[in-house]
């Protein structure tokens, strides 16, 4: 179970990183932290010709409290957004989710951007970006754009991310007044992959929740407030139209009961907390 | 640590273990810590992706090319280098470490390439062509035992490899006679000890006196040996076998590294150098060893006052592809038992061993007991569900009377010790039952779900090397000659200074031998604990050992530590009789005490124990006449009690028998279907107690273990033959949030059978914590019958009422909803085309159309007019291979329908689908294309990225269509696949 | 910008238990093998190599991580701690290491070392660790043998020690 043989390359400024991304196309794969990506490597998987380590690159280790949202640098480790000491208070849902993101000894080294470049349906923190309706910003020789989250994951593992690009960073929108959030999973085991996770966001108007672990991307929608008859039946059709996935660790039906419940507590918790 | 002993001796207390400051600093040596030969070459193993198959063709050229592979070892040379494995029944049938001629489970090997490191050998197994030849396969037992099952072994005619019907007193006529009769059917689970160590070896060959020198972290038996000497075709004398110091856990599964022993050995005579291997961890789930999957039909004849007065068993034990030694011998590990903690005197017994598409089984912590208990204590409670009794008092009326020990069971145990009813009582009150029923009252109050389940044991130790003969009939018996026994070896050694040595053929993973022996003996010859030294790892080419050598069937305290005591007793009964010259006393009136030989009645009447024990060394002619020597004492210790099967199939399986007394109480989440333990009481009588830290020790490691296999853990495989738990991430085992502290109580009877009172105790609680969780949860949900592993999913999906549909139309994707486990995805659909149906039709025969659907194609090659093949690469994500891909159009009825069926096969895996496409012309110039496909995927990819997998093959599917579109020249419509399809054919029009 | 091709090995130095470690390595080789069969620390055990099991648990640069997951590539500069770093002096235990040998936190000891490098690592930063937290950092490994009460009585022994030290400091 080791790596097959490939060309590491530790970028010490973008513009290298680029160009060597460049160069390599569609055999060439970024490495940050490499807490998803190294097993693939060792179970050859993933058997790129080319690596480019971007964890030298100074400018993507930044986390940049900007207009309206957090701007987190490719090079940001997961443990190090955990330990933003304005995150509870502006972040609630990510503060909420980052405890479930693996274990301790993988959040010390995985990054929050590899995270949402794996696109592992049951990730928490792809969930938090679509819930949050965050943007990721990606980067290639030819120049930069932004993409919405809804735009970004594609499918199951697959992002918008072309050959030559990367992700420079993501855009987390920060808490706005009036607003609550709430975080929940229901997993096998703690620290496993979500067999359901639920995020959800309640706005003076509205509430939206978005699901993750069920269908090949997490998926998002709004939802009748608490009290509102229509939530249960909303929750069902939500259920049903996320066109579960079944695996060793959960049925199709087992997954839709838990959208409509933990969907359903998610929901009222993200309202009750509201300021 | 160094202090004088206590009165009591340093037996029975729970010292500090002399393992731990090596553990503790990184100074353990383990498997893959020792030094190495120079020169010595690695190994990797090439394996099987598919559950069966005939081997066309290996192409190792390209292998052999690479830069740093010195050989591949494949059938060829093993069966040209050895014989094939002994099988432990009478069967035509043949077992070898390589798959020979064909596949039979996922990641049997299929080639061992030898490099100069294992990077290097794992880019080889990259470049090593297999052209298979798939064959339907059989995983379930039910299925490959019956008629007309794809059969695994052509020459045995079918799977059932080995049957055998046994009858103990009158079970027909208890059967007419009882008023009621219970019966339960249970299909028991794979599941494994899975080690954090995996297994390791080293091999060399010496040419020049044929003699091969195999380092591996093997636990034992040692009957092993004789089956790789044999297989290696050499006297046992050349095929030395050695263990090292250290051992990362076994629980069974490390006898199960035998068969690498071989492959190892051979490896490195064609190599003609050293070979060292280590297996990962994908290996080691898919492909070392596992606890036999069973089907039971346990049926009792009951009085109406809970009474049992027969049991009839009906067994079918899935040993998995090949039958391995020592296997079938986990379905008669305990035969003399069948009866648990019973006193049923009738006892019926249909026992079968199938084979069929799985891994081969082994040794596994509690070795038989979780899958007999789990039957024998579900139907205890069914019994007291249909007599509408307590299930505590359906136990008590059962059990082995107390005071009529040594009892001999119906089929043949001799149980030597114990008061059930007494530690019973004991385990209600300190365990507080009385409490648990009060929680259990009020939380079914509140509308929770909460259970109560009990459990009895038996828990067998110190196995009868002899049980395993049970499989033959008594006149196959006969011809063979009887086996029994249990030897037990144990040495000590004294050096020109004095200090003493410990040597026995054990084989620690853990247990803390060295500190329990140090105890054993320091108290017999009055040292200071740290005054003996204890070697525990084996070598058979210098140590005294014998078949029955090894860590297993819980032996280590009642028979190895046992044997150390004797020969302690003979040293120092020796001893004893040359301090008797030198203190001028009767050797009687000599204690050996303080580090001292002295005379009992004037203490100060001394000599120095260093002194004494030199005495042969330095002056033998110092010893008195019947002292012959006090350097090296070897003793070897069989039990009376273990004498082989008798004519009638009485088997006494275990010399040993402990007693548990389990309850818990459990609550289920109605939504989330999660079992939350709120207490689990476990009652152990395990004879006199060495050490009650490794005792605690040992009780809550395997109730760790027993609460993986009740919650958590299973091989699973899918119809196909797919292996789906090949990651750590797919097998799932409990970690510290998951497991409770269990309340352990202890009652102690010792047993007269072994020399210090003791019996096993490691593997009690995986057979009876398995199925008291399962009686606690069909006691909370109210379920006649529970299956492991208690997936919440399950549970919760059975507790649930009818599901409401939806309001919306309901989403239909290609490769709908799966059912758990399978990996066939399946779509059908229709599409509209404006054109003829002979102009789609030729379109769809048309070999560019085929070139360009086929996503990642690097070249289409034309072999028939019918028959294509390619090269393509498919890819979700990172996860990228290159595959060879065959695709063949059969079944034409121009122009109406043709079948479209491919495959590609590749290092991640393979996949196989076929579609049949049929066409009607609705109206001129407008013809509906509807579509049918059935695929299926298997291989590593399956096996690593199972919980991703019909995802990604949607991905995969997705990249299809798109080439579809791309080919028509055309961009994706947004409007779906059929969209695709339509703007396609329309174009091509 | 160090371009470490796949024909050859390449230089990598890093500190190791506080020592300047320089060695050749293929940028592939994971840190578990480059400790064990480069460096020869074979305190470091290997227990599935795909991040599940914990057994190769070392500090990089103060936090706990995971060996088989950091490429020899990525190890250049690290500041690594391992198993053989935690005596105070050979032959003397430190406070977790006699911890763990009081209470029985041990059988087989494989997983031992990585479970040693978490607990180490966090009570260096939170020698007041709770008891839920010193669960949720060894949720992260595996053991088969102890049942793991026995290791977090151990934990919590440590735990109780140090911060008895630190105050009296």
């Amino acid at each position: 179970m080791k790596p097959a043989p490939f060309d590491f390359l530790r970028a010490e400024t973008l513009p290298e990183a680029l160009d060597s991304l460049a160069e390599a196309g569609d055999e060439g794969r970024v490495i940050a932290g490499g807490q998803s990506f190294v097993p693939m490597l060792a179970m050859r998987l993933a058997r790129p010709a080319v690596l480019v380590d971007i964890m030298g690159i100074a400018e993507l280790r930044g986390l940049d409290r900007g207009r309206g949202a957090l701007r987190v640098g490719a090079g940001v480790r997961q443990a190090e957004l955990a330990s933003w000491p304005d995150l509870a208070e502006t972040l609630p849902l990510v503060a909420a989710a980052l405890p479930y993101v693996g274990h301790v000894q993988t959040r010390s080294r995985g990054t929050v951007c590899g995270s949402l470049a794996h696109a592992d349906p049951s990730a928490e923190l792809p969930l938090c970006l679509i819930a949050l309706g965050g943007e990721v910003h990606l980067r290639s020789r030819k120049g930069r754009r932004s993409i919405s989250a809804q735009d970004f994951f594609l499918g199951m593992m697959a992002t918008a991310v072309a050959p030559g690009e990367m992700i420079e960073a993501v855009s987390f929108p920060l808490k706005k007044k009036g607003e609550g959030y709430a975080f929940r999973e229901i997993a096998r085991r703690h620290g496993d992959y979500a067999v359901v996770a639920c995020a959800a966001v309640a706005t003076t108007t509205g509430v939206r929740l978005a699901v993750g672990g069920v269908a090949d991307t997490p998926q998002m929608r709004p939802m009748p407030l608490p009290g509102s008859v229509d939530l249960d039946d909303a929750l069902n059709d939500f259920a049903w139209a996320l066109n579960s996935r079944e695996d060793l660790h959960a049925t199709a039906r087992y997954r839709r009961e838990l959208v409509r419940q933990l969907g359903r507590a998610t929901i009222e918790e993200a309202v009750r907390c509201r300021d | 640590m160094t202090a004088n002993p206590p009165a009591s001796g340093w037996t029975g207390r729970s010292v500090a273990r002399v393992e731990d400051a090596a553990l503790l600093t990184g100074r353990g040596r383990y498997m893959d810590d020792l030094p190495i030969a120079a020169g010595t070459l690695h190994a990797a193993i090439l394996r099987s992706p598919h559950a069966h198959a005939i081997i066309r063709r290996i192409d190792t050229a390209k292998a052999l090319a690479l830069p740093g592979v010195t050989c591949v070892l494949t059938a060829e040379d093993v069966c040209r280098l050895s014989r094939a494995m002994t099988v432990g029944v009478k069967a035509d049938v043949e077992a070898w470490p390589i798959a020979v001629e064909r596949v039979r489970y996922v990641g049997e090997p299929v080639a061992v390439i030898v490099a100069i490191d294992r990077y290097v050998a794992e880019d080889a197994a990259d470049l090593i062509e297999v052209d298979y030849e798939t064959l339907p396969a059989v995983v379930d037992p039910r299925a490959a035992a019956e008629a007309g099952a794809p059969v695994l072994h052509p020459s045995l005619g079918g799977n059932v490899i080995n049957e055998r019907l046994f009858r103990y007193g009158d079970p027909e006529a208890a059967f007419a006679a009882a008023p009621r009769r219970v019966a339960v059917t249970i299909d028991y689970p794979r599941n494994s000890g899975t080690p954090i160590e995996t297994y390791g070896v080293v091999a060399a060959y010496d040419p020049s006196d044929d003699s091969y020198d195999v380092t591996a972290n093997f636990q034992g038996p040692f009957s092993i040996h004789a089956v790789v000497a044999r297989a290696l075709n050499v006297p046992g004398n050349r095929m030395r076998l050695r263990t090292p110091l250290d051992s990362g856990g076994s629980f069974g599964i490390k006898q199960g590294v035998f068969p690498y022993m071989i492959l190892l050995a051979l490896a490195a005579r064609v190599a003609n150098r050293p070979v060292k291997w280590i297996e990962d961890r994908l290996e080691h789930l898919a492909a070392s060893v596992s606890a036999t999957n069973r089907v039971t039909t346990l049926a009792a004849a009951v009085e109406a006052d809970g009474r049992i007065t027969a049991l009839d068993w009906d067994q079918l034990e899935d040993c998995g592809a090949h039958l391995r030694a020592p296997e079938p011998a986990t379905l008669y590990r305990m035969h003399g038992n069948m009866t648990g903690a019973y006193a049923i005197r009738n006892v019926a017994i249909r026992n079968r061993v199938v084979l069929t598409n799985k891994t081969p089984t082994g040794l596994n912590r509690g070795f038989g007991g979780p899958q007999m208990y789990f039957a024998l204590e579900r139907l205890m409670q069914r019994i007291a569900i249909e007599l509408g009794l307590d299930p505590l008092d359906v136990i008590r009326r059962n059990l082995v009377p107390a005071g009529s020990f040594p009892y001999r069971t119906a089929t043949g145990a001799l149980l030597d010790s114990g008061d059930y009813q007494a530690a019973m009582a004991r385990a209600v009150l300190d365990g507080g039952l009385a409490d648990l029923l009060e929680r259990q009252r009020k939380a079914r109050a509140e509308g929770r779900l909460y259970g109560i389940g009990y459990t009895a044991a038996v828990e067998p130790s110190v196995s009868n090397m002899g049980y395993i003969t049970a499989v033959l009939s008594p006149a196959a018996r006969r011809k063979a000659g009887p086996k029994n026994g249990a030897q037990a070896t144990a040495t000590i050694g004294i050096d020109p200074l004095g200090a003493v040595t410990v040597k026995v053929a054990s084989v620690p993973q853990g247990q803390g031998h060295r500190t329990v022996l140090a105890q054993v003996v320091a108290d017999v010859l009055g040292l200071k604990l740290d005054a003996v030294r204890v070697i525990a790892d084996v070598d058979t080419g210098r140590d005294a050992w014998s078949i029955a050598s090894g860590n297993y069937s819980s032996r280590f305290a009642p028979a190895v530590a046992g044997a150390a005591k004797l020969a302690a007793d003979r040293i120092a009964e020796k001893l004893k009789r040359v301090a008797a010259g030198q203190l001028n006393v009767p050797a009687e009136e000599v204690e050996l005490a303080d580090g001292r030989a002295r005379a009992r009645a004037n203490p100060d009447n001394a000599v120095s124990f260093a002194r004494v024990a030199a005495a042969a060394h330095w002056a033998p002619g110092t010893l008195p006449d019947d002292v012959d020597q006090t350097i090296r004492e070897t003793v070897f210790w069989t039990p009376e009690q273990l004498i082989a099967p008798d004519d009638e199939d009485a088997v006494n399986s275990s010399l040993c028998h402990g007693f548990i007394f389990d309850y818990c109480g459990v609550e289920v989440d109605r939504v989330t279907g999660a079992v939350r333990i709120d207490r689990y009481v476990t009652m152990h009588d395990c004879g006199r107690i060495l050490h009650p830290g490794m005792v605690e020790g040992q009780v809550t490691g395997g109730f760790a273990h027993a609460v993986g296999a009740a919650l958590l853990e299973e091989y699973a495989y899918g119809p196909d033959g797919s292996f789906l738990s090949g990651t750590l991430a797919d097998y799932l085992i409990p970690t510290v949030m998951e497991v409770p502290e269990p309340v352990i109580l202890h009652y102690e009877s010792p047993s007269p059978f072994t020399p210090l009172g003791a019996k096993g105790v490691g593997e009690g609680n995986c057979m009876s914590t398995p199925v008291c969780l399962a009686n606690a949860v069909a006691d909370a949900c109210g379920f006649d019958e529970v299956t492991l592993p208690l997936v919440p999913a399950r549970i919760a999906d059975r507790l649930a009422g009818e599901e409401r549909p939806s309001r919306e139309a309901p989403a239909k994707a290609a490769g709908a909803e799966a059912r758990p486990g399978e990996r066939k995805l399946t779509g059908e659909g229709s599409a509209v085309v404006a054109a003829s149906r002979q102009a789609v039709w030729d379109m769809l025969l048309d070999p560019k159309t085929l070139e360009a659907v086929i996503p990642g194609a690097h070249g289409v090659r034309k072999i028939s007019p019918t028959h294509f093949l390619a090269d393509v690469t498919l890819g979700v994500g990172p996860v990228k291979g290159r595959y060879r891909a065959e695709i063949e159009l059969s079944d034409l009825q121009e122009p109406e329908a043709v079948t479209l069926s491919g495959g590609t096969d590749g290092a991640l895996g393979f996949g196989r689908g076929s579609g049949r496409i049929t066409l009607t012309e609705e109206a001129p110039g407008q013809t509906t294309v509807r579509y049918v496909y059935e695929a299926a995927i298997g291989g590593k990819v399956a096996s690593v990225g199972g919980r991703l997998l019909d995802g990604a093959a949607r991905v995969v599917i997705g990249q299809f269509f798109k080439s579809l579109a791309a080919h028509a020249g055309g961009k994706p419509a947004s409007a779906g696949l059929l969209a695709r399809l339509r703007t396609l054919l329309a174009r091509r029009q | 910008m160090p371009r470490l091709t796949r024909d050859r090995r390449h230089g990598v130095r890093f500190s190791l238990n506080g020592h300047p470690v320089s060695v050749e390595a293929e940028a592939r080789l994971s840190l578990s093998d480059l400790l064990r069969h480069v460096v020869g620390a074979t305190g470091t055990h290997v227990g599935c190599e795909h991040g599940v099991c914990g057994a190769c648990t070392v500090e990089i640069d103060g936090a706990p991580a995971r060996a088989c997951l950091v490429l020899a590539g990525q190890v250049e500069g690290m500041s690594i701690r391992t198993v053989e770093g935690l005596e105070p002096e050979p032959g003397r235990l430190s406070v977790l290491q006699e911890a763990f040998r009081a209470h029985h936190g041990l059988q087989c000891g494989f997983c031992t070392p990585g479970i040693l490098m978490t607990l180490d690592s966090l009570f260096r930063r939170r020698p007041d660790a709770g008891e839920d937290e010193i669960r949720d950092h060894l949720s992260g490994h595996l053991c088969r043998c102890t049942g793991y009460a026995p290791i977090m009585r151990a934990a919590l022994a440590a735990r109780d020690v140090l911060m008895r030290e630190e105050r009296h400091a």
